[in-house]
């Protein structure tokens, strides 16, 4: 049986940069108990020689022509921007103040 | 007029016994008066309809040659973009945002001069089988306001059962075209993975999503397949083949000398009663139309839904990375001097719903170094071994049937505290997206114990879409001469529905 703790959930949501209460993280730690026994089932058939699958297609590095297609104007590109300047997104501070 | 098939309303207009205007007007007052119980609709596009629907008008006057469905109209899952027109996802993290282009499939109907109603109601993401991750509300159930009508797209689903639109645009990522179909007596078509482009489908998890047609009989279904599909090289995963003849099988509904496997793992324990014996009744109807009836056994189909929910959180939780409230949607918390990465955090906590979260967060640690192995990887094997459990039953039958849902429609509110009782909705719709095969739901009945709709389910190999359309439409033919009128003539009337 696996289970994720209060803690473990907290630092995945971290890594998820999601902020979370308390009260949520306990409740997702309890569900996960639950759906990790769940979905654990898959390591029953999963043996060594089987392959993997990560697509339905047989698809490797799809290149288009290197041609100029029509593209957004910067004022479409931006219309949907939370915060703009100077025909910019402009975004909260990256990097500290040193 | 609202309750005539999509083809029905397409020959009038082209008779000109009805012009696209007062075609549409009559769906636009159906949305007025029942859409406040049903909530289908999460955005209505009065003015763009009408504009749309008198192009086409002024164009068929002039003696253009129009598309078939030209002038009919549409709802569209507002996980479509359409330019201009907002597109929320169900979610609060897109609320307000107007996307500044079209997706492939809105070109398309835009391009058949489909006229576009609005934007349905859909569980978060797509993530969901009910409509209860809605962040604005669940859609309810035209057959019994009390229930769920599926998800992720019941509101595509719904807004054909309320007749609000004659056809709709759903997508499928696990069954989110297909149950909800089921549970409202509608039909719903996932094509064949890449048969349809998914630019501008805001992805949920993208080795799996593929958007297909809704509607109510299934020549119409076809006809709006036919309309989106295609090669787009704007999506490096559309097929370069020509669309699968759909029309014409659907046309034909010929299933004589056709072999139709039931999957053994796919019925039985856990499916209703009800919804067992009208599947049995489907199948001896598909027989006496001269298809061969074969058992198949999938073994590994059992495993499909664990694997599922570990592939499609892992690939939402890198997917859903980009709403970061950088460029476009919800910001929160951008004081002064507040870090980007404590806006993303705070923004994400308020604006993505609680089954959102789960997936993100479930997603996040299949993934993790140390995990990924056990996790996703082994989910990759499972998919393998689904897909060639595929490959065999394909060898002794040309299409594979089951019940599309174990149950009928439950009540909002049931299953909204048991994750795991939700996903078991999805248990015999989810191989056909591991395998990236096409699958079909039309109805095939109500439940003798509870008068809900049934759906049965029709699967069919890569690009062979035409298949399924073969039999659906053999076996809608069969039960329509059986019950003397469509099933949806039988629904409950709503308040103020014309």
């Amino acid at each position: 049986m696996t289970s994720l703790s209060r803690d473990d959930v907290a630092k995945l949501a971290g890594l998820a940069r999601i902020e979370m209460s308390d009260e949520e993280l306990v409740s997702l730690s309890n569900e996960f108990t639950v759906i990790l026994d769940a979905v654990a089932r898959v390591q029953e058939v999963a043996g060594a020689d089987v392959v993997a699958t990560s697509h339905p297609l047989p698809l490797r590095n799809v290149f288009r022509p290197d041609v100029v297609i029509p593209s957004l104007s910067p004022a479409e590109a931006l219309s949907g921007a939370p915060a703009q300047e100077e025909q910019r997104f402009r975004v909260p501070q990256i990097l500290g103040e040193e | 007029m609202i309750r005539n098939s999509a083809s029905e309303m397409a020959s009038k207009l082209a008779s000109g016994e009805v012009t696209s205007v007062a075609l549409t007007q009559a769906h636009l007052d159906q949305i007025s008066a029942v859409d406040k119980d049903v909530h289908a609709f999460l955005h209505v596009d009065t003015e763009g309809a009408l504009s749309q629907a008198a192009a086409v008008d002024a164009k068929r006057k002039s003696g253009e040659k129009l598309s078939r469905l030209a002038g009919v109209p549409l709802a569209l899952k507002d996980v479509m973009t359409q330019k201009g027109i907002p597109t929320t996802c169900g979610s609060k993290i897109l609320e307000g945002w107007r996307p500044p282009y079209d997706s492939t499939v809105v070109t398309n109907l835009k391009k058949n001069g489909i006229v576009i109603l609005g934007k349905t109601n859909m569980d978060e993401f797509a993530m969901g089988s009910s409509t209860e991750n809605s962040a604005y509300g669940p859609t309810h159930n035209p057959w019994d306001l009390t229930r769920i009508p599926g998800g992720s797209g019941g509101g595509s689903a719904a807004a054909l059962a309320a007749f609000e639109a004659p056809l709709a645009i759903g997508t499928d990522t696990g069954g989110s075209i297909r149950q909800p179909a089921a549970v409202t007596g509608t039909v719903g078509v996932k094509p064949t993975y890449g048969g349809v482009s998914r630019y501008g489908l805001v992805a949920f998890s993208s080795s799996l999503d593929q958007a297909g047609p809704c509607a109510r009989t299934v020549l119409d279904a076809a006809l709006l397949h036919e309309a989106i599909a295609g090669y787009d090289p704007k999506d490096s995963t559309s097929i370069n083949a020509p669309v699968p003849a759909v029309v014409v099988a659907a046309k034909a509904g010929n299933v004589k000398g056709m072999k139709i496997g039931v999957v053994k793992e796919l019925n039985g324990d856990g499916y209703q009663k009800g919804v067992r014996t009208r599947f049995e009744e489907s199948l001896e109807l598909l027989a006496a139309a001269g298809a061969e009836i074969v058992e198949v056994s999938a073994p590994n189909f059992e495993y499909a839904l664990a694997a599922y929910y570990l592939i499609a959180p892992s690939e939402c939780s890198s997917n859903l990375a980009r709403f970061d409230a950088m460029r476009y949607g919800l910001r929160v918390g951008d004081n002064d001097g507040a870090s980007a990465e404590s806006v993303m955090n705070l923004t994400r906590e308020v604006g993505f719903g609680r089954e959102v979260k789960r997936r993100i967060i479930l997603g996040t640690y299949a993934l993790s170094s140390g995990y990924y192995d056990a996790y996703y990887g082994s989910a990759q094997k499972v998919r393998t071994l689904i897909t060639q459990d595929f490959n065999k039953a394909f060898e002794k039958a040309d299409v594979l049937v089951s019940p599309t849902c174990p149950t009928t429609a439950f009540k909002i509110g049931e299953k909204t505290n048991d994750p795991l009782a939700m996903y078991l909705n999805d248990i015999a719709t989810i191989p056909v997206n591991m395998a990236g095969i096409g699958g079909m739901s039309l109805p095939s009945g109500v439940a003798g114990e509870d008068g809900l709709p049934v759906g049965f389910q029709i699967m069919s190999p890569v690009m062979k879409d035409d298949r399924m359309y073969s039999v659906g439409a053999s076996l809608e033919a069969a039960l329509l001469s059986k019950w003397g009128a469509p099933l949806l003539s039988t629904i409950p009337a709503l308040a103020g529905s014309k």
